[in-house]
């Protein structure tokens, strides 16, 4: 078997209009490549636009420790006060690792 | 009072009817969003491919007037909607401005409603009319993000660019202006071929997004109760005060009783498709329980029960004094 790297996984549920710059701001911070999914859920905020025009997105990257700090800080400085988001990270174990150490 | 009944009962009032229905006895129906989606699109390039087909036989000259009108329209509009918002809805600046901007924009399924209705009661509107829809989609949401960065607001200069791309490159816009284009090149003879698809199944595939628009609403129809008499009474009288703007402008313009009728009840539309997701973009702060609940949940119903019959009567009525 492959040798197994520790990595971060974050990720971000966001309303769908945030899609295209979350995922530029993830490519800013050097992640090497994203999984999206459509999803839907009911959190603190209640009603939301998103709900109406498609639901929210999920958005999976897998990046290094600190490279994960520094997307969590961002996202968190620029659409926590007005944006139904959450995000969290989990350690996680990754075969062929050297793929998302950009 | 025979045309207000004779309006309700139709199977496109009816079928949203039947949504909101749904709704409220907690049924399992939902239409899955790739179909609402798909239906979306199917209406929206078939409105525009019989509008653009019209557009290829009407003079340039006899569509000037009202488009300028229609322009007009969607200055004021969102004007109006944001001072009475401001007022009397007690709103702060940026929720004023939100609700403004889908005030100003139109609603594509009132302006379908609208146009099933002066049908049926025999005074066709004209044929280029959704090329109206199309000019009356993106000055008010402008005009709106307007009162709110004048107001010194500074989280919105970012949002701006990002919020008119989503206006203007959003699929109701880039489907109804490019069904425009398609349709006047062709002409009505090259569309004959796709005609059977476009028009034979059209008023079916509009009962079925009802149904949708119906569930949506019922949601929203909650969230109405808890919204206050105040929006409630602003949703049913803004309608009524642009749709009757609309409607003698286009008598003065010299629109058929029939067309006058429906850009009335355009004017006295919200938009619930193009503005929410730009008003989200630029006015993050802005609450969208607001504004969706008056264009979807309030607006919207009352334009389909109430204001489209008053307007048909106020163009008989405008028609007959000037």
């Amino acid at each position: 078997m492959a040798v197994k790297i520790h990595l971060r996984k974050v990720t971000i549920i966001a309303e769908r209009v945030l899609r295209d710059d979350l995922l530029k701001l993830l490519k800013r911070h050097g992640a090497s490549g994203w999984t999206l999914h459509t999803v839907e859920g009911e959190g603190s905020r209640g009603i939301r636009a998103s709900e109406w025009e498609g639901h929210n997105v999920q958005i999976d990257t897998l990046v290094s420790i600190d490279t994960a700090d520094s997307i969590m800080t961002e996202i968190s400085n620029l659409y926590f006060a007005d944006w139904s988001i959450i995000i969290y990270s989990v350690d996680v174990e990754v075969l062929r690792g050297e793929k998302y150490q950009g | 009072m025979n045309l207000l009944a004779e309006n309700l009962i139709s199977p496109v009032v009816l079928c949203f009817l039947l949504g909101i229905i749904a709704r409220w006895i907690k049924s399992d129906l939902s239409v899955p969003e790739q179909v609402y989606q798909g239906l979306s699109i199917y209406l929206l390039l078939a409105i525009g491919l019989k509008g653009g087909a019209s557009l290829a036989s009407t003079p340039a000259a006899e569509m000037l007037v009202p488009g300028l009108l229609t322009l007009a329209l969607g200055v004021i509009t969102p004007i109006s909607a944001y001072f009475l918002m401001r007022k009397f809805g007690k709103l702060g600046i940026e929720d004023s401005a939100a609700v403004a901007a889908h005030y100003g924009s139109v609603s594509v399924v009132t302006f379908l409603a609208a146009g099933e209705a002066v049908n049926r009661a025999g005074n066709p509107g004209e044929g280029y009319l959704p090329a109206l829809v199309a000019v009356l989609e993106v000055p008010g949401i402008i005009i709106a993000l307007l009162f709110a960065s004048g107001a010194g607001n500074s989280n919105s200069s970012g949002g701006w660019k990002k919020a008119l791309h989503e206006v203007v490159t959003g699929k109701s816009i880039v489907l109804l202006g490019g069904g425009l284009v398609i349709g006047a090149l062709c002409g009505p003879a090259k569309l004959a071929d796709v005609q059977p698809f476009f028009a034979t199944a059209f008023k079916g595939a509009l009962c079925i997004f009802m149904i949708e628009l119906g569930l949506s609403a019922g949601k929203r129809l909650r969230d109405a109760g808890r919204a206050g008499a105040r929006l409630l009474v602003l949703g049913c009288v803004i309608p009524v005060i642009h749709g009757a703007l609309g409607v003698f402008g286009a008598t003065l313009a010299g629109m058929s009783p029939g067309g006058a009728a429906v850009l009335g009840a355009m004017a006295g539309s919200a938009s619930y498709i193009a503005a929410p997701a730009a008003v989200r973009v630029a006015l993050p702060r802005a609450n969208p329980a607001y504004y969706l609940t008056l264009a979807l949940g309030i607006t919207f119903p009352f334009n389909l029960a109430f204001g489209i019959p008053l307007f048909q009567k106020l163009s008989f009525l405008f028609q007959s004094w000037l």
